[in-house]
């Protein structure tokens, strides 16, 4: 089991934000969680990295490979994150730094974790280019994140992210800044990411009809509550939850 | 593609014809002509009266500069843009009140269109002060709110006690209360979750109804256009690819592009 959550509850200054939340992810598994702004979908992936904001007040247990994430010290954390968890934001030009080369960013938790020579980083960066589909990889690693495209940005960052080969790769919605015709590619590569390093996925959005593209099962929350539970093709066959229903209905008025 | 013909009769409010934009892009090297690039390229886009019209396009497709254009917030290169008959033609110090009085726009993102530190009802007011407009500014902002669906103690709130929906509500009743014939939207639901954008799409379906009013759309999300508007327009590269009623673009695409880009458009699986 990559990840298990068990009876979590996170209130900011005394206001509850996830209340009782329990959900596990297996080694490999593709698990999407969705729900309206404010259903804390974004809360628990920050929970799971032990990022909560200062004044939360935090009961119940996260266990990321075995090890309790709300039982370490700052260091630990440090090391958990990108050595076991890497995580991709919804918008790559505010994660990635204006001022270094994608390659440096690309590899910059392996060189912190492994201290690289110059040859081996550069090796490492084309490698990682490779995997994440950066074509024309000598002129990505030495652009800057302005010189290239949302799609390019957002492969560095996933790169950055999978460099370390962490067990779990959090993406909070990763695609929703992107042109529906790049989405695609990026949907693509997460599952092609799942497929070939066996990495357990959680993918965060707000829209049912992209998390149906990646995940094998998904979670909905709903103000801070896990309100239905399953394999993509049943929630979609026989939603319970009124909020399911709403996110079916919504993604379902669309042009096919 | 040139003009598109309607099967509509009822008069052009909006027209943009043959419009040309170009940008110059930062040179490489000191001293050396700054490339260009063409952000339009003889675009002519007609809006009737009453209807309601969506621009679709990625990014770079051009779509925010025609906007601009046929705002006359820019000065295209070439061509000509009429509100009404009437040419619209920047000029420096020219407010082009006679416009504004006739527009209403609302934005992507409503963090950052609204002033936090004016209450809402200053904020919903303002186009009514900038406008020089007669009457009861006061009653006239309390029944906007009212209208687009916020609790009556709304003016009196700052923006900030409000949710991205209802942020988005206050946006519309700012680029609506001074009673515009055009209400034209800039990514108007991008930035709200799917929930909260159904919501605003009926609420803008219903003011358009109550207020007769043209509505002229951009947005990068084809998802959104059916329940928006009648007629699609499809952009890319500075030029319209294709264009038509929604149904029939939306169904049976003629054009390359139009075909990917709705492919491209994520669905749920058929059950």
């Amino acid at each position: 089991m990559t990840l298990s959550v068990e009876q979590l509850s996170v209130s900011i200054n005394d206001r509850p934000v996830l209340r009782d939340l329990t959900f596990a992810l297996a080694d490999g598994e593709r698990l999407g969680v969705i729900g309206g702004s404010g259903s804390g979908k974004t809360l628990t992936a920050l929970a799971v990295q032990g990022l909560l904001p200062r004044g939360a007040t935090v009961s119940g247990r996260i266990l990321l490979d075995g090890v309790d994430v709300l039982a370490l010290d700052d260091a630990e954390l440090a090391k958990l994150r990108g050595d076991r968890v890497g995580m991709v934001f919804q918008e790559p030009k505010t994660a990635l730094n204006p001022l270094h080369r994608l390659g440096r960013q690309m590899t910059e938790s392996l060189h912190l974790h492994y201290r690289l020579s110059r040859g081996q980083r550069r090796e490492a960066a084309e490698e990682l280019a490779r995997r994440v589909g950066l074509d024309d990889s000598a002129r990505m690693l030495r652009s800057y994140p302005h010189q290239v495209s949302g799609g390019q940005r957002q492969r560095a960052a996933i790169a950055a992210a999978i460099a370390a080969n962490p067990t779990l790769l959090i993406a909070d919605e990763p695609t929703t800044a992107l042109d529906v015709t790049v989405q695609q590619g990026v949907l693509r590569l997460f599952l092609e990411l799942s497929e070939t390093q066996g990495q357990a996925l959680l993918f965060i959005s707000h829209d049912l009809a992209v998390v149906a593209e990646v995940a094998e099962r998904v979670i909905v929350l709903d103000r801070g509550e896990l309100v239905e539970e399953g394999r993509i093709e049943d929630i979609l066959a026989t939603p319970r939850h009124p909020v399911t229903r709403a996110l079916i209905e919504a993604a379902d008025g669309r042009p096919a | 593609m040139s003009e598109q013909g309607t099967e509509r009769r009822d008069p052009v409010l909006l027209e943009g014809r043959a419009l040309v934009k170009r940008y110059r892009q930062p040179s490489e090297r000191l001293f050396r002509r700054e490339p260009e690039t063409v952000a339009l390229n003889r675009v002519s886009l007609a809006v009737r009266e009453g209807e309601s019209v969506a621009i679709v396009g990625e990014s770079g497709s051009g779509k925010t500069t025609l906007l601009k254009q046929l705002l006359g917030l820019e000065t295209p290169d070439a061509g000509e843009v009429r509100f009404a008959g009437t040419p619209v033609v920047p000029r420096r110090g020219d407010r082009m009140l006679w416009l504004r009085r006739n527009t209403g726009i609302v934005f992507q993102d409503p963090y950052s269109s609204l002033n936090p530190r004016m209450p809402v009802g200053a904020i919903v007011a303002e186009p009514l002060g900038a406008l020089d407009l007669p009457g009861d500014h006061r009653a006239l902002v309390i029944e906007m709110l009212e209208r687009v669906g916020l609790p009556a103690d709304t003016a009196e709130r700052y923006p900030n006690e409000f949710s991205g929906g209802q942020r988005q509500r206050i946006a519309l009743a700012r680029a609506l209360v001074h009673g515009p014939r055009l209400l034209v939207g800039d990514e108007p639901v991008s930035a709200l979750d799917v929930l909260v954008r159904q919501r605003i799409l009926a609420q803008l379906t219903e003011l358009r109804q109550e207020m007769g009013l043209t509505l002229l759309t951009v947005t990068h999300d084809l998802g959104i256009v059916r329940q928006l508007a009648e007629r699609l327009v499809v952009m890319r590269r500075g030029e319209i690819v294709e264009a038509g009623p929604i149904e029939d673009v939306l169904t049976r695409p003629e054009h390359p592009y139009t075909q990917q880009l709705i492919a491209a458009v994520p669905t749920l699986p058929r059950r």
